[in-house]
């Protein structure tokens, strides 16, 4: 490899002394720290943020409506316009899903209600979300379109226990959905 | 000696003690605060007291923007596992960090925290001991931290640490020599040793870096500026490379060593390292604004019409001496995330070519003026054209020194 000899600059007397240079790092520092305490940082108004540093204080403020329709969050059951549960309890969510979180015990719907013809629905359906890796399988396997990733991210909770979402609590997250595909409806 | 001086040495040991730990904590809320600002974040901002672990049903928010934060740290630190490696000397070991806090609290003993108070007949000084010879003591003692930090470099018994107690052994002996002669037109400036009456004399004759009230408006004061300015920078830089602060912290640079001296330590031997560092910048601090700054006084001919001598008079200057320390510490952070570390050869080329000479010429300079009344033009002028020819010279031989080591590498 050849050798390459770099010159290094020649410094002026004032270069030497070292203390503009100093003096102007002092003055950009400086202007840093102002404008956080005067809450108007580079960036913030961008970010959103409280203007202290570029940081957003989290549970006061929330990034909601930044967040991108595709967003990966809790998984939730819905139900569609005629306020039926989607879910016909194939399972294939609770056999793909790696961490093995979903755990679903069927149920036969009877024959004198409205959607017999549908047969089955989940008697209970559970999340682990301690065990849930958000990764969007359950929604990509689902043949009725029954279980979507919704944009909630805020699961807390005190014990495991209440870390499992139940039915219940899955539909209440899903809700109802319209425009999605009907294949039970009484035309079919 | 009658019992209301040792009672009133008792009390100023326990406050004055008190308030050198409470800057020290104060000290780690503003190196955060200060740190995250300046790097737009926010820092350590909503540490509340923690009642719900005493089994309240709430934890307890005070709206003071996380000052509680250090007693959570330091809380962390004595919970943590205290572990100590096998390979360690376990003797020097457990020395170490006692070496290093020591020092940094004895040195705090001389500094006068703010005017004397009069109790009765006698006259308190706010000062643990009002030594004669205040400056050498806390040359004396400071310099006594490098073994601490030695020691713990060396019965650590790993090659980081031992690197990092090498390179604070060098940096610091080599940085006292610039820091004791920087000094030296100060003193020759006052007469006197002793720090109160150093103080007492700026709070008359206006600050030393700002002769602007009672004699500080003749024109020798300003000629002395000169040398006075040389020597603070010198003394501050030197305090910087003392106390091990950010751009001379090649002893624990972490991306070099790992932690340095300290590596191998954890829990509350750790926290005292950490704590004697941060009481050497606080005593640090303290050094120079008692020198340069005018101490406990308020400035600008206000301490003449005080009192002096009420008790609320001392605590209002104890108060203006404690802000002057804290726009320090501010100063010593500032500084820390705006000059980037040095290179360890550049370290050393600073303290021996250029600190050293430029104190020691300083010294003569600062003779130079002092002494003009007496010697007269012809003296001065003289003495100035052999003052230069000498440093002259001295800038030749070092810069030749300094070439010579640079390039055969003998550092």
């Amino acid at each position: 490899m050849a050798t390459i000899k770099v010159q290094r600059p020649k410094l002026s007397a004032g270069e030497k002394i070292y203390f503009g240079a100093i003096f102007k790092g002092m003055v950009i520092t400086l202007r840093h720290a102002f404008r956080s305490l005067v809450g108007k940082s580079v960036g913030a108004k961008e970010l959103n943020s409280t203007g202290v540093g570029i940081t957003m204080q989290y549970p006061e403020q929330k990034w909601d409506e930044e967040l991108p329709e595709y967003y990966r969050g809790t998984p939730a059951l819905v139900t569609n316009e005629e306020d039926r549960e989607k879910c016909v309890s194939c399972q294939l969510c609770e056999f793909i899903c790696p961490p093995k979180a979903i755990k679903i015990t069927p149920g036969e719907i009877p024959t004198d209600d409205e959607w017999a013809k549908v047969e089955k629905r989940p008697k209970a359906f559970d999340i682990d979300m301690i065990r849930c890796i958000y990764c969007g399988m359950c929604e990509e396997v689902c043949p009725e379109e029954a279980i979507f990733l919704r944009p909630d991210y805020v699961v807390t909770g005190t014990t495991r226990k209440e870390m499992v979402h139940d039915k219940d609590r899955l539909y209440e997250i899903g809700g109802k959905r319209v425009g999605l595909v009907n294949k039970w409806n009484d035309l079919k | 000696m009658d019992t209301t001086l040792l009672i009133a040495a008792a009390i100023k040991i326990g406050v004055f003690i008190g308030i050198t730990l409470s800057f020290v904590s104060i000290c780690v809320i503003f190196e955060r605060r200060f740190s995250a600002i300046i790097q737009d974040r926010v820092g350590p901002n909503r540490t509340m007291v923690p009642l719900s672990i005493l089994g309240f049903k709430k934890d307890f928010a005070l709206p003071i923007g996380g000052l509680t934060q250090p007693v959570a740290d330091g809380l962390k630190f004595i919970l943590k596992e205290d572990f100590t490696p096998a390979y360690v000397r376990k003797f020097f070991f457990w020395l170490a960090p006692a070496l290093v806090v020591v020092p940094a609290l004895l040195t705090m003993a001389v500094v006068p925290f703010g005017s004397p108070m009069q109790i009765g007949e006698s006259w308190i000084p706010m000062a643990v001991a009002d030594l004669n010879v205040g400056p050498l003591f806390v040359f004396a003692i400071a310099s006594l931290s490098v073994y601490g930090i030695t020691l713990a470099g060396w019965a650590s018994n790993s090659k980081y640490p031992f690197f990092g107690g090498v390179r604070s052994c060098a940096q610091m002996i080599s940085y006292e020599i610039a820091l004791g002669l920087s000094i030296i037109p100060v003193l020759m400036m006052f007469g006197d040793l002793n720090l109160g009456h150093i103080v007492e004399y700026q709070a008359a004759n206006g600050w030393l870096l700002l002769p602007m009230w009672g004699e500080g408006w003749t024109l020798e004061r300003w000629l002395m500026l000169l040398p006075l300015g040389i020597a603070f920078v010198v003394f501050t830089t030197s305090i910087f490379a003392e106390t091990n602060r950010m751009p001379f912290d090649l002893p624990e640079c972490e991306t070099e060593l790992v932690g340095g001296y300290h590596t191998e330590y954890s829990s509350m031997k750790f926290a005292l390292f950490f704590m004697g560092e941060y009481a050497a910048m606080v005593v640090g601090s303290a050094i120079i604004v008692t020198l340069f700054f005018g101490g406990w006084s308020i400035g600008f001919g206000l301490d003449g019409m005080l009192p002096i001598g009420a008790w609320w008079v001392s605590l209002l200057h104890i108060g203006c001496f404690l802000t002057k320390v804290t726009v320090f510490i501010l100063f010593f952070i500032l500084v820390r995330w705006t000059v980037p570390r040095f290179r360890y050869d550049q370290l050393m080329t600073l303290g021996w070519v250029v600190f050293f000479e430029l104190a020691l010429i300083n010294v003569f300079l600062a003779a130079l003026i002092l002494a003009f009344p007496a010697i007269g033009w012809g003296g001065f002028i003289g003495g100035f054209i052999a003052l230069v020819i000498v440093s002259f010279l001295l800038i030749k031989i070092a810069k030749g020194a300094s070439t010579t080591t640079r390039e055969y590498g003998a550092v």
